[in-house]
């Protein structure tokens, strides 16, 4: 029987050296006479192990990295496929403990399945959630979500349940579902290992929403600078109609439901989701006000659900497993899991799925092993680029909407950005500003004019000029952006900035926080 | 150098029509049709812009109007290589200010310019979703994971071969 070897697909893995492993690998059992079958899988989310192989040994998987092509060769002649010794071999996948301790609902199948094989998906449990929903009305499927606490993904963490049901209530001939796949958050990847590593999931997840609120037509918007997941998308849209998941008939019903892929063009708001709706109208993407709501008035102007990846994909899970599992996970109000990815200076990056409420300290110390460079932890990102700067002293912080909320910082999409004693948070501060500058779609003042002069206050203050005086200006500054934008664009970039100057002082040269005296 | 790769075709007015003229059944096509236009061209010639605006039924205002929205558009020939940096803060975190020094002395390119022989554009990015191996670049459509200049440079020299 031939021996399964699993070498990563994933974008990340190939961008060291995956591809390069797999071809040696191919040559290698060619070369000693090996039968094997290879599986490009997606990534398991040890990014620091990778390129990681893995193989399968009595259905249990064996993990091997991070592998190069130049060690190949001896992984062979060392037999690595027989035994676990390689100095390479990590043991059993399941049980490392970065495995072990987390508990995967959305990414149950990533790194595990071939991404594009329909039978690996549907032996992994997928379609069973669909296969429910065909049984259930549109109400019954909404309400299932409803109850099951599922909040947006995205950033702004609004139940998923009540938006659909708004689009469910709203009457049109035409209706669509549009997944926001546009994660413009530095410091995020979730949405793409998922795209890249278990396809199907999404389009079960927007099949299974488009079926419950009457939407025959879907639209997954991913930024441009995911190549790989827009091919791979694209691969697996091809294959669910071919197998007729998507299509007149979804699975033999009389529902029909169908999928295209729109991309991006390198414009960081088109993820606001109005934004999203004026770029898949092929227009500038500049904000719409709200009211309406997309939901009743979207993308051409029709009755519209929009949500993140990691909300739609989390839907079939719900549909399968029922609404009650998934409720009794998580915290009081923030329901389920969360992916957080781990990222920037970091010893052990990647993706951990766990139940909310996991701390910071927890996330970033025990499981990412503290810096890269090996130096002290200054700073933590939460949230992307418009979440705060959380100090050390705050670690102890649960990881849900509501606690890091009342310490002024947000979850955003999930990214949790480690930054060790060089970072200089002034410099921070200022790119926050630059960033907003670059990517503001302009409607409104704060943010378009706000965030230049933003620029210029911080780099006075960093060269000393008037300090008191422009202290007080930058955070009258940061209260007209709060204020006075239309969307979190202008209205989030404070966040940054003035965690920065609350939580680093000395990087500023104030001698304490400016709420104090300086 | 000038642009004699396989990767883009040479712009004609009927090129672009030809290219175009499938959009006008699509509804909200100009985003699209730019995008085509310019993976086909490797820019969006003015003359495309017109074109554009005709088959799609719009004025010439809006579709410039988005052409210039969308940092990804190109209004010149394009090198043939595109190398972006990503200047994220994730990056950030792991060097990605020297990485821009470093990769604009291995490739002998300044930030948003092309190399000397026009082979190779040096631009900036912000997340490149690689953000736990970073320092984060790509070279026309490959992901470079704790990128160096050298790295960099390499990837470079060997897509150059694949043209040649
Ligand atoms: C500037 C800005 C950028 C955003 N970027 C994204 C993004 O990249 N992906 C995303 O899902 N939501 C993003 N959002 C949030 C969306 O507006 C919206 O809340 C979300 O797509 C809704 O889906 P959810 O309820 O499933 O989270 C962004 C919001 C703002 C203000
Ligand atoms: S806050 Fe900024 S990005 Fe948001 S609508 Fe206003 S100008 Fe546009
Ligand atoms: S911040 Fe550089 S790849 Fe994400």
């Amino acid at each position: 029987m031939a021996i399964k070897i699993f070498v990563p697909i994933d974008d990340a893995a190939c961008s060291v050296g995956a591809n390069e492993v797999a071809l040696e690998i191919k040559t290698e059992a060619e070369k000693n006479n090996i039968d094997i079958e290879l599986v490009r899988n997606g990534s398991r989310g040890m990014l620091w192990l990778e390129p990681m192989v893995e193989i399968e040994i009595e259905n249990i998987r064996y993990a091997f990295g991070p592998v190069s092509k130049n060690d190949v060769k001896d992984l062979f002649a060392q037999e690595f496929y027989k035994n676990n010794t390689h100095p390479l071999a990590l043991g059993e996948t399941e049980k490392l403990p970065w495995m072990k301790n987390q508990q995967r609902i959305t990414f149950q199948r990533v790194g595990v399945i071939d991404p594009l094989s329909i039978s690996d998906y549907e032996s992994h449990g997928g379609l069973t959630g669909l296969r429910n929903a065909l049984k259930l009305t549109g109400e019954q499927i909404v309400s299932e979500v409803t109850e099951s606490g599922l909040r947006g993904r995205g950033g702004a963490g609004f139940p998923a349940g009540i938006k659909w049901r708004t689009v469910l209530k709203t009457e049109n001939s035409q209706k669509y579902v549009c997944c926001n796949a546009d994660e413009g958050d530095s410091g995020t990847f979730a949405d793409r290992m998922l795209m890249e590593g278990d396809p199907f999931t999404l389009i079960e997840g927007m099949t299974i929403a488009g079926i419950a609120v009457g939407a025959n037509k879907g639209f997954i918007y991913i930024r441009s600078e995911y190549p790989a997941a827009i091919k791979t998308m694209t691969n697996a849209i091809k294959i669910a109609k071919e197998f007729g998941l998507l299509g007149a008939s979804v699975l033999g019903s009389d529902k029909s439901f169908d999928l295209e892929i729109r991309a991006g063009a390198g414009s960081y708001v088109c993820g606001e989701e109005t934004a999203m709706l004026e770029s898949l109208e092929g227009k500038r993407g500049v904000v719409r006000a709200k009211p309406p709501l997309p939901a009743i008035e979207g993308l051409f102007n029709k009755p519209t659900i929009i949500n993140n990846v990691l909300t739609l994909a989390s839907v079939p899970m719900i549909l399968s497993e029922g609404a009650q599992m998934y409720k009794n996970l998580g915290t009081e109000k923030s329901k389920g899991t969360q992916v957080f990815q781990i990222a920037g200076n970091i010893k052990q990056g990647g993706i951990f799925e766990t139940p909310f409420g996991v701390t910071l300290n927890e996330l970033v110390n025990n499981y990412g092993a503290g810096t890269l460079s090996g130096k002290k932890i200054k700073a933590v990102q939460v949230g992307g680029p418009l979440g705060s700067y959380i100090p050390v002293n705050k670690f102890d912080t649960a990881m849900d909407y509501e606690s890091l909320a009342s310490i002024g910082g947000m979850l955003g999409h999930g990214g949790v950005v480690v930054f060790d004693e060089t970072v200089d948070m002034a410099q921070q501060a200022k790119f926050a500003m630059e960033f907003c500058v670059e990517e503001s779609c302009g409607k409104c003042t704060p943010c378009r004019i706000g965030s230049t002069r933003g620029v210029e206050v911080i780099e006075k203050i960093i060269n000393g000029q008037n300090k008191a005086e422009n202290v007080h200006l930058l955070l009258d500054l940061l209260d007209v952006m709060t204020d006075g934008s239309l969307c979190a664009m202008g209205g989030l970039t404070p966040l940054p900035v003035r965690s920065a100057l609350e939580n680093f002082p000395e990087d500023f040269a104030l001698v304490s926080s400016p709420n104090g005296a300086q | 150098m000038g642009n004699s790769t396989t990767k883009f075709q040479p712009f004609s007015k009927e090129a672009a029509l030809n290219l175009i003229a499938p959009f006008a059944r699509v509804e909200g096509p100009v985003l699209l049709a730019l995008q085509a236009t310019q993976k086909e061209f490797g820019y969006v010639d003015r003359d495309a812009v017109e074109v554009i605006a005709e088959v799609c039924n719009v004025s010439i205002a809006e579709v410039h109007g988005v052409l210039t929205y969308y940092s990804d558009f190109r209004t010149i020939p394009a090198a043939k290589i595109e190398v972006k940096v990503c200047v994220a803060e994730a990056c950030q975190s792991v060097g990605s200010r020297k990485l821009v020094a470093d990769a604009s002395a291995a490739l002998n390119t300044k930030m948003h310019s092309q190399s000397m022989d026009e082979s190779v554009q040096l631009n900036q990015v912000f997340c490149l979703g690689n953000c736990a191996l970073g320092p984060a670049a790509m070279v026309d459509e490959k992901l470079v994971g704790r990128a160096t200049g050298e790295k960099i440079a390499e990837i470079v020299s060997q897509i150059k071969k694949e043209y040649a």
